[in-house]
């Protein structure tokens, strides 16, 4: 479960070594898109003994963007990143295809260095073909969010990125769907103007609203409004405690179904509520 | 001659050059010199050593990194001056 997960440069020392402040679920170190071609050696080597080198536990789970699978990057990272120390790959244009591949690789470095844990993966969706298949993604090996690259996805489409979002609101939609579906959760495109709160608050309130349970950062600045987005508002915690405690005096009287203010309430109501209590527990807002 | 560089001089980063010699020659130009170098030449003779290459010539221009930058510099460095 996460609300933010936050994108750092994989070669600049500074921004790793305060990575662990920003109060971000995840991090994001990026040895793609944020590492010129020139740099890739120095940024996996950097990543690798940064996290390495760490002796207490991280607060955060910890997530690696390779390079994707169509260049002479990847397997080099990953060899280098992959560890006890991280939880997470991040795949770039990621297909069904690529998918596949990439579990049979962390297996074989999982078995090569003899690792305690399965590492997740997030797929992010940046091409439109990518867009298509996203429920046989969903149901990919080792899957457990799913990222949309609006960016990348908009230069497939051959059409402009705009703040309101037109054109990628098909693409949203297909990946809330999936990850709901799925039971993932569905990571939104960041928001690239980071100097412009209320446009990140209101893309984000249009995120929420049309079912993601998170979104990305590019600047540590917009962690804040992720994070409280991202969690259920008091009220619906307190509806939600009102519902599980009429579900308990139901249950006691051997009804499966009972009324709150004056509304039906049956299992998918107090399924939501379940929902919203957990999240609420989880980021200690009850 | 092959010579292999890696990091920059931003703040909290290094600059590493390295460069074949036929013993160890560790130069170190650090804003924190006075309080780190030992323990800075310490990161870089463990490193060669980690790695036996320890007949290197190191030049650290040393911008206030850790010890996980120091190294990961040096460490890039020596693979660059190899594929030279």
């Amino acid at each position: 479960m996460r609300r933010s997960l936050l994108f750092m440069p994989g070669n600049n020392p500074a921004m790793l070594q305060n990575s662990d402040v920003f109060e971000a679920d995840a991090v994001i170190y990026d040895l793609e898109d944020a590492v010129s071609v020139t740099e890739k050696d120095a940024a996996r080597v950097l990543v690798a003994n940064f996290i390495g080198a760490r002796k207490a536990a991280f607060p955060m789970e910890i997530v690696v963007r390779i390079n994707g699978l169509d260049t002479d990057f990847y397997a080099e990272d990953l060899n280098a990143v992959v560890s006890d120390k991280i939880d997470t790959i991040m795949l770039p244009k990621a297909t069904l295809e690529t998918l596949i591949e990439l579990d049979k690789i962390l297996t074989d470095i999982e078995n090569k260095k003899n690792l305690t844990k399965k590492i997740g993966v997030i797929p992010i969706i940046e091409l439109a073909c990518s867009v298509l298949e996203i429920d046989q993604i969903a149901k990919a090996p080792r899957v457990n969010g799913i990222l949309l690259g609006a960016e990348d996805l908009t230069s497939d489409l051959e059409v402009s990125r705009t703040k309101k979002g037109d054109e990628i609101l098909y693409a949203r939609q297909r990946v809330v769907m999936a990850c709901a579906a799925y039971k993932l959760d569905s990571i939104d495109t960041p928001f690239t103007d980071t100097n412009d709160e209320d446009g990140l608050q209101t893309d984000s309130n249009f995120a929420l609203g049309l079912g993601f349970t998170s979104k990305a950062a590019i600047h540590p600045n917009q962690v804040g409004v992720i994070n409280s987005t991202f969690v259920p508002t008091m009220d619906k915690i307190k509806w939600a405690l009102r519902v599980e405690q009429a579900n308990k005096a139901a249950l006691e009287k051997g009804l499966g179904v009972f009324s709150l203010d004056g509304k039906m309430v049956d299992k998918p109501i107090i399924e939501r509520a379940k929902k919203i209590l957990v999240k609420a527990k989880r980021y200690n807002l009850i | 001659m092959k010579i292999g560089v890696c990091g920059s001089l931003e703040s909290n980063d290094a600059l590493i050059t390295v460069k074949p010699s036929e013993k160890q020659e560790i130069v170190i130009k650090s804003i924190v010199y006075d309080f780190f170098h030992e323990q800075i030449e310490q990161v870089i003779k463990d490193t060669l050593k980690e790695v036996n290459k320890e007949n290197l010539s190191v030049l650290c221009e040393d911008k206030g990194a850790l010890d996980y930058t120091i190294k990961s510099r040096l460490l890039t460095a020596i693979k660059r001056m190899e594929e030279k």
